[in-house]
């Protein structure tokens, strides 16, 4: 303890003081830098947009399609980053972005489905609340449930002759995006054993083209870059699309497969009649929460109403802008984007479920799947 | 084909293309260098930069970083026994003791040439395997996968060091370590205590750096001196190179295990470092003089080789398949999908240009990589002669940095302190460490392909061709370790243990036995905790870890009655603090002493924030421990925070926040 001693002398001695020097320096350097800025305009500033997942996945992929778009059209055109704070299955960007966003325009929020799934369901790792956010933007994508042809099916029509089937569907978990799907089966009244543990919809497609399981969704891109050929080659029987929600909430045809039923149509087929029960209640929240409206941006409570219209203006423009269908093809595919109240009416119709729809939805996922909700 | 062959080398060769290229390798090998940080790290830097680039020069960019990381991660591995990423764990066996004997030129010429060349034929094994790739991929089912991570884990017996129950009780505690977080099956989160952080499970390269690097950081600093024991780095460049000619067939079984390994998606790439470590030894005869553990050149030729050969293998089902192998080829085909590049089939249809264009790029890539290494290595070598107290800050500054990667929360740093302790724990009482490993790395894919293969198949599953296969190649494996590991060296039968004590004399043996047997002791009752844990949930989310867990008690529980019964010559009992002379000697550092500075240094990061606390770290240790003036000390640690600031500021990361910053609202960057 000699050497503690003396170190403590030396230190009080000679470090305090450049170091309290050092440090205010750089903070008044650090201060200058950050001078407030006027409102709705990012002239030089940094707008970090918060990614709830790591690199390279399919919304981080989306985000930084978005970023430098809506950057060019911000008043002062800044710079957007993207900033990954991945875990807890999205929840614990969500939850930090909740705590610590400044409301002042830089800070943004990319939320996926899978945010807003455990959100929806009362996960307790769930410490955010979408009802605070102001929504700028939301994008839709669509997805096509398929089956093997083995299964000797050649359309929705044929629907009877899978009740007795053996079917076998390949999920990443009862309360991912896959959820949805396995809402339908239960919906439509079909038999499917799920085998979970999937690390993404690319390893389920493998197990389906390697004929471990014999029913798959997966969504437009998908479809259409590597099941399409599966189609083609006769492997499989695409039975109906989720199809998309139409500006009177109704579900219509997707219009990227024209042919193909949207899953109301599929409803109707089996049972002869429109679907209305709490099932299919809950079903449509969480079809647009993981389809119609899955990704999204947002900013934090707060936002005074000149950055959110800065934002709204911004995001519409980047979509009008000349040449943005062409980029956007392989990162949106063909759906419309919803800009501003109308992406706000879409998130605010899926996180407001009705309290029997919800408990009939936890109930489900408790005792088939053993959630632990 | 031959056409597509020619223009994609036309493409490649042009400047343009090979600038790209070359940015990509140097970003690639800095990132390499730095331990932890590996190829996920060096893609988010570059993320930013590729929307708006024209695809092709993307694409080189990405290929030249993801190519030569495996190369430059040797630097830090050889020269200070850390882990520079996954992907060459193994190759710290054998090339720190090569360093530390002064051969640190030699070793690095090797695993550089063995890198170069492995790299080169993962190329090459790319060029025409992708073409015919995707019935074999689809061959590998569930079982099949399942089946491999058993192979896997058969190389537990190679590398179980002494005592093959002690061996296997480290790797149950990989297994279970593994089994943390969500049950595949289910979603149930096991012993994670209602804490986000563990319902996650614990990263890889947080446990990387915990077992290898913060035993190793403590171990120096206790004996207070420059890395290499001889003064010199040693000659022997030339002699790196002739071991690879030397050890040709070597290198190539183990280039083709690299890929083959690589090319299975779900299996992981992190794996492939040991599978080809462990194929070194068990194929090497005894007549060869085999000195692996001690600074054998073939230790650190296997796995570079394997390792460069896994990015070519790993491309493949990315490609085909749009499925990535590891951490680093998902960011990778985030890039693709950023730059307008959609993997599926098309890859070796329409778009079979590109496909090529990405092979010559990989290929060129590993020659200006191996090269630039080669031409660098003689500065960077000198780094191990530097006095260890004034290199440890900066190693712990990025080890921090590079775990709080993971997952961007303070856990990171609470999970590697935790993990380093276990770490130091096991190297003092010698359970294998590398065991631990392979289990924690195999533990989720053998769960849930266990468990998928089980809903496919039934039990059946066991019957076919694949999965017989694999089987005897596995048994194959477990017979070859055995005969490489002369049956006395096991403890099955006491006599000869006794004869083999016996005929090696000069070894010190602890004779108190207390500290290892309350660590066997934790040991028994983390299995027992793990039983418990397992039966409070459903059937199929604890039937592993249940099953895991009662036989791996059995195993721990020898080893705890083995060191009971107090006979000092039965191989279990171990003790580095005895053998290694650390207890008689005055001038070596206690054991707990450095692990309560870096107890200081996570509770400082709870308190103020990482960056203010490793600037507190920085100067006091500075002063302390390395006794720099007051001058030196305080520019080193500007130095190191600049570093740090702009690095974190580059790759849009908060540092992580302390107690302080929730209360008071800092300036940048400080908060």
């Amino acid at each position: 303890m000699k050497n503690a001693d003396k170190f403590l002398r030396t230190f009080s001695a000679r470090a305090i003081r450049p170091l309290v020097v050092a440090i205010a320096c750089a903070s008044a350097s650090a201060l200058s830098v950050t001078a407030p800025v006027l409102a709705a305009d990012f002239e030089g500033a940094r707008i970090e947009m918060t990614m709830p997942f790591k690199e390279g996945g399919g919304t981080d992929t989306w985000g930084r399609f978005y970023a430098p778009l809506i950057g060019e059209q911000l008043p002062g055109q800044p710079v957007v980053v993207v900033k990954n704070i991945p875990g807890g299955g999205s929840t614990s960007g969500a939850n930090q972005f909740q705590m610590r966003a400044k409301a002042d325009g830089r800070d943004i929020f990319a939320s996926s489905g899978s945010t807003m799934f455990p959100y929806i369901l009362g996960d307790k790792r769930v410490k955010y609340e979408y009802k605070d956010w102001t929504a700028i933007l939301a994008s839709p994508t669509g997805g096509v449930v398929y089956i093997s042809s083995d299964l000797g099916v050649k359309s929705i029509a044929d629907l009877a002759k899978l009740k007795d089937a053996d079917l076998k569907y390949a999920s990443q978990g009862a309360t991912s995006l896959d959820m949805i799907t396995l809402l339908s089966f239960e919906v439509l009244g079909l038999d499917v054993k799920s085998v979970f543990g999937m690390k993404g919809k690319g390893e389920a497609r493998l197990a389906f083209e390697r004929g471990e399981v014999n029913i798959d969704d997966q969504t437009t891109s998908g479809f259409i870059k590597k099941v399409q050929p599966l189609v083609d080659e006769g492997k499989a029987i695409p039975l109906f699309s989720w199809g998309v929600l139409g500006k009177d909430g109704k579900i219509q045809r997707d219009p990227t497969f024209p042919d193909l039923p949207s899953f109301v149509e599929a409803y109707e087929m089996v049972h002869g009649s429109a679907p209305s029960s709490e099932r299919f209640r809950a079903w449509k929240a969480f079809f647009i929460a993981g389809y119609a409206a899955q990704k999204g941006l947002f900013l934090p409570k707060g936002t005074p109403d000149d950055v959110v219209q800065a934002y709204r203006d911004a995001a519409a423009k980047a979509i009008a802008a000349p040449g943005f269908a062409d980029k956007a093809q392989d990162v949106l595919g063909d759906y419309e984007q919803a800009v501003g109240d109308e992406a706000s009416k879409m998130f605010s119709e899926a996180v407001s479920m009705d309290d029997e729809a919800r408990a009939w939805v936890i109930n489900w996922l408790n005792s088939k799947y053993s959630a632990g909700l | 084909m031959l056409d597509t062959l020619t223009t994609s080398l036309l493409t490649v060769l042009s400047m343009q293309h090979i600038l790209y290229l070359a940015g990509g390798v140097f970003l690639g090998l800095l990132i390499g260098i730095f331990p932890g940080l590996g190829g996920i790290a060096g893609l988010s830097l570059l993320l930013p930069f590729l929307y708006g680039m024209d695809p092709i020069s993307a694409l080189a960019m990405l290929v030249g970083l993801v190519a030569v990381i495996p190369t430059s991660d040797t630097f830090t591995s050889v020269l200070m026994g850390i882990p520079g990423s996954s992907a060459s764990q193994a190759t710290v066996l054998d090339g720190f003791p090569m360093a530390k004997q002064g051969h640190a030129a030699r070793a690095l010429a090797a695993a550089f040439t063995a890198s170069l060349f492995g790299g080169l034929f993962g190329a090459l094994m790319l060029t025409v395997f992708v073409l015919i790739a995707r019935p074999l991929i689809l061959a590998f089912g569930s079982a099949e996968l399942f089946m491999l991570t058993l192979l896997g884990l058969s190389m537990v017996g190679v590398l179980a060091g002494n005592s093959l129950v002690k061996g296997i009780s480290a790797c149950g505690i990989g297994l279970l370590l593994g089994c943390l977080g969500a049950a595949p099956a289910t979603g149930e989160y096991r012993m994670s205590f209602d804490n986000t952080y563990l319902m996650d499970g614990i990263p890889l390269v947080v446990v990387g750096l915990g077992i290898f690097a913060i035993p190793e950081i403590i171990d120096l600093l206790r004996q207070n001196r420059a890395i290499a024991e001889a003064s010199e780095l040693g000659s022997g460049w030339i002699n790196g190179f002739k071991d690879v000619i030397k050890h040709k067939w070597l290198s190539i079984r183990c280039a083709v295990l690299g890929t083959l390994v690589g090319a299975l998606p779900g299996l992981g790439g992190s794996v492939v470092d040991w599978i080809a470590y462990g194929h070194a030894v068990q194929t090497t005869k005894a007549k060869d003089n085999p000195q692996f553990g001690n600074g054998d050149v073939r230790g650190v030729i296997a796995p570079e080789s394997a390792n460069n050969a896994k990015e070519g293998g790993g491309l493949i089902p990315t490609l085909l398949f749009g499925i990535p192998g590891s951490g680093s080829m998902a960011v990778f085909l985030g890039g693709m999908v950023l730059i307008g590049l959609e993997p599926g089939p098309a890859m070796v249809g329409a778009e079979l240009g590109t496909t090529y264009t990405i092979v010559w790029s990989l290929a060129l890539a590993n020659v200006i990589g191996a090269g630039s290494c080669l031409l660098l290595s003689k500065w960077v070598a000198r780094l191990t002669l530097i006095p260890y107290a004034l290199m440890a800050p900066f190693m712990l500054m990025v080890i921090c940095f590079a775990a709080f990667q993971a997952t961007r929360s303070l856990g990171d740093l609470v999970a590697l302190l935790g993990i380093g302790v276990l770490g130091v724990l096991m190297k003092r009482f010698d359970w294998p460490r590398p065991a631990f490993l392979i289990g924690f790395v195999l533990a989720g894919g053998m769960e849930t392909y266990l468990y998928q293969a089980v809903q496919f198949d039934g039990w059946s599953f066991l019957t076919k061709p694949g999965v017989l296969i694999i089987a005897a190649i596995t048994v194959a494996s477990i017979y070859f370790a055995v005969r490489t590991k002369p049956a006395d060296k096991t403890d099955d039968s006491d006599e000869t243990t006794d004869t083999q004590a016996a005929t090696e004399a000069p070894r010190r043996r602890a004779s108190n036995l207390r500290p290892q047997i309350v660590f066997a002791f934790a040991v028994v009752g983390l299995f027992g905790y793990g039983l418990y844990d397992a039966l409070q949930h459903s059937f199929l989310g604890g039937v592993f870890t249940a099953g895991l867990c009662a036989f791996m008690l059995v195993m721990s529980l020898i080893v705890l009655v083995k060191l009971l019964r107090g006979r000092l010559e039965d191989p279990v009992n171990f003790d580095n603090e005895v053998e290694a002379g650390y207890s008689s000697d005055n001038s070596i550092t206690s054991l707990p002493h450095y692990v309560y500075w870096l107890t200081g240094l996570v509770l400082g990061c709870y308190l103020f924030g990482y960056l203010i606390a490793i600037g507190l770290f920085f100067v006091i240790f500075l002063l302390l421990k390395a006794r720099t003036s007051m001058i030196k000390t305080l520019s080193l640690t500007g130095a190191a925070l600049a570093f740090l600031v702009v690095l974190s500021h580059l790759m849009v990361l908060d540092m992580p926040r302390g107690l302080l910053q929730e209360m008071v609202q800092l300036p940048w960057p400080l908060s």
